[in-house]
């Protein structure tokens, strides 16, 4: 008998009886989905918000809040050559700008996609992020995000929540572990 | 690493003799517990959050066996290749079977708990394949040649001034420079050159969705994400209980993790991975060792429901105190104490011990495992397979004929008065395991009863 075999058949002997799934309703009570409630909870996780009217008013701000950006590539221009290279190759992104579909008021999470980033490294390996999104794509709560996101269409989607950190040396808060050190977000619209 | 052989108390002992370290632990773990309590209580729904989670863990557990069928042709489905692991030897044999056949000698993982269960990194090294763990906390006690002594801090035991010690030994920072920030910019920079040179990635898994065959990880640091998006083979090792049934339900956990964890709303990346990057393998090694026997133990099973939050840790009275590496197992505190006995009786028989019962642990857990009353059932089970030492139970049986006796209890605590008046080096020794730490209190001048009769109002 094969480990497979052994071992679902040592599950199926062990298993309690079947139980049922419980509702998901109501979890969410009344947490708002305000930009407010969003933008106090990011803003605390070590990120900067923006409100704009259109995408051409991002690489001005940009500019103001990181003097010296070098390479800087923005996912959802359709000259993309690095979407077919080498993922290694953008090692040396200081800035990628990257569209969310989703944001969550809660906890300040936005929902990337494969579709849109195009190499899945992308949103990590780069020294800052930026993520645009659009001002009626947020959501109070993971139980709104989720049930619009739906069931899965790509082969890698991530919630990012804040720049990366690391906590680990005494607990003393560090914002930069290996993730994008800074995370600027975007609200348009 | 090596498998210890002292118990708990003895480890515990040998934590407390730096007293100021113990008390910085003592205090810096309550400080991640008060965080958590802030974070919770932002949320009205918190305990039907909890509730709902234990419900649908203990739907995954009645169902496991088709929950596992359905993962694995979903999986295989989206591209990944599924294998079966039944014990630790097996996991690290397919393991190492995969790596080998691409010829990686150098690999980075992130953190997997697993991985430190089945003992991985010395069977990799051993088969000449170099382990990077890339967690930050991971990395500092691999430096050290220590294992992790908390499941979400792993080197909350380090002081600083010992990281910056390793750190200039290893990764040549200055001498003397102890500060956090720079100490992380070091290990970035490290770590980078790592990631971009591996060839292949191990990745533990939080939750993996019977329904879609995707897994989701989640990271602060971004550590799994660099691994497996860059390596050409990506290995997602986990224990079979981490099934969920749906999709949906990881709002309830991913609401629940990391508040419960450390206080934050979310860490910073919840990562699906469904299907292997273009040109990437994907292995998902799921792995029995010992699950489908625990699953078996009706009071023990619900331990299977554990995410793996260090909740139990942070508020535990005892584990805060003696530190993670007392428990001599990847997974210390509470929940450790309850998994370990049923991986091996004899080895862990004095885990279930090392607890006063109080129940924070249960009172924190965000899937409502009943963890102290687990603890206290394990007692039970040890003495009467044989495991716990003679000495104790010969001590609970001359304990049990005092107590059952009015006239010999009576007898006893007047004798036990008298010697502590009359001889107070008797108890105040070394002998006696209740005066270390403390001063024994006075002796009072008379027993409770004597007072009550004393005092009695004639009714």
């Amino acid at each position: 008998m094969s480990s497979r075999e052994k071992i679902l058949a040592a599950i199926k002997q062990h298993q309690p009886e079947a139980s049922a799934l419980p509702s998901l309703t109501g979890l969410s009570g009344n947490m708002p989905g305000t930009l407010e409630a969003y933008r106090k909870v990011l803003e605390g996780l070590g990120g900067v918000l923006f409100e704009i009217k259109a995408e051409s008013e991002i690489p001005a701000i940009l500019a103001q809040q990181y003097p010296g950006l070098q390479r800087v590539i923005t996912a959802s221009d359709i000259q993309r050559a690095w979407a077919n290279e080498d993922p290694h190759l953008l090692e040396d992104v200081d800035m990628a700008i990257v569209p969310g579909q989703w944001g969550v008021a809660e906890n300040g999470a936005i929902w990337v996609t494969e579709e849109d980033i195009h190499a899945r490294v992308l949103p990590f390996i780069c020294q800052h992020l930026a993520i645009v999104l659009p001002r009626e794509r947020l959501l109070p709560t993971m139980h709104e995000a989720y049930e619009q996101i739906g069931a899965p269409q790509s082969g890698f989607g991530v919630f990012i929540a804040g720049p990366s950190k690391t906590a680990d040396i005494e607990q003393s808060l560090v914002l930069g572990a290996h993730g994008a050190k800074s995370l600027v977000v975007f609200i348009i619209g | 690493m090596n498998r210890q052989t002292a118990d708990h108390a003895t480890l515990a002992d040998k934590f407390n003799e730096d007293e100021p370290r113990v008390n910085w632990h003592d205090q810096t773990l309550w400080w991640v517990r008060a965080k958590r309590d802030r974070m919770a209580w932002t949320i009205p729904e918190w305990e039907q959050l909890r509730d709902t989670a234990s419900s649908i863990k203990l739907n995954a557990l009645g169902n496991l066996h088709d929950y596992l069928l359905q993962f694995e042709q979903q999986a295989q489905q989206n591209g990944a290749i599924v294998h079966w692991a039944a014990d630790a030897a097996e996991h690290n044999r397919i393991v190492t079977d995969i790596l080998q056949k691409h010829g990686v000698k150098r690999m980075v993982k992130s953190k997997s708990m697993l991985t430190e269960e089945c003992h991985l990194n010395p069977h990799l090294e051993a088969n000449g394949i170099e382990v990077i763990d890339t967690d930050l906390g991971e990395r500092i006690v691999q430096l050290a040649k220590e294992p992790p002594s908390h499941i979400v801090l792993p080197c909350i035991h380090k002081k600083k001034e010992e990281i910056g010690e390793l750190f200039h030994e290893h990764l040549g920072t200055p001498a003397g420079n102890a500060d956090p920030q720079f100490l992380t910019a070091a290990a970035r920079l490290h770590l980078r050159k790592e990631f971009l040179q591996a060839d292949a990635a191990i990745t533990g898994v939080n939750f993996a969705v019977a329904e879609t065959g995707e897994m989701v990880v989640c990271t602060n640091e971004g550590n799994a994400d660099m691994g497996a998006h860059l390596a050409k083979v990506h290995i997602a090792c986990m224990g079979i209980e981490k099934i969920i049934p749906q999709r949906k339900h990881l709002g309830v956990f991913l609401r629940l993790l990391a508040r419960s964890a450390t206080g934050q709303p979310i860490t910073t990346y919840s990562s699906h991975f469904r299907k292997p990057r273009e040109g990437q393998e994907l292995h998902i090694v799921l792995v029995d060792n010992g699950r489908s026997r625990q699953l078996g133990r009706e009071d023990f099973r619900n331990s299977l429901k554990c995410i793996r939050c260090g909740a139990c840790m942070n508020t535990c009275p005892v584990y805060r105190r003696s530190g993670g590496h007392s428990y001599h197992n990847a997974v210390a505190g509470p929940i450790g104490a309850i998994l370990a006995p049923n991986l091996d009786m004899k080895d862990y028989a004095d885990l279930p011990f090392a607890s006063t019962l109080c129940g924070s642990c249960s009172n924190v857990c965000p899937v409502k495992i009943d963890i102290h009353q687990q603890l206290y059932k394990w007692r039970q089970v040890l003495v009467k397979e044989g495991y716990t030492s003679t000495a104790k139970t010969a001590g609970m049986k001359v304990m049990t004929g005092v107590l059952s006796a009015p006239g010999v209890y009576k007898t006893a605590g007047k004798m036990g008065r008298w010697v502590m008046r009359a001889f107070p080096g008797m108890v105040n020794n070394r002998m006696n395991p209740w005066y270390k730490q403390r001063e024994m209190p006075a002796p009072p001048a008379q027993s409770f009863s004597e007072w009550y009769k004393k005092n009695k109002k004639s009714t």
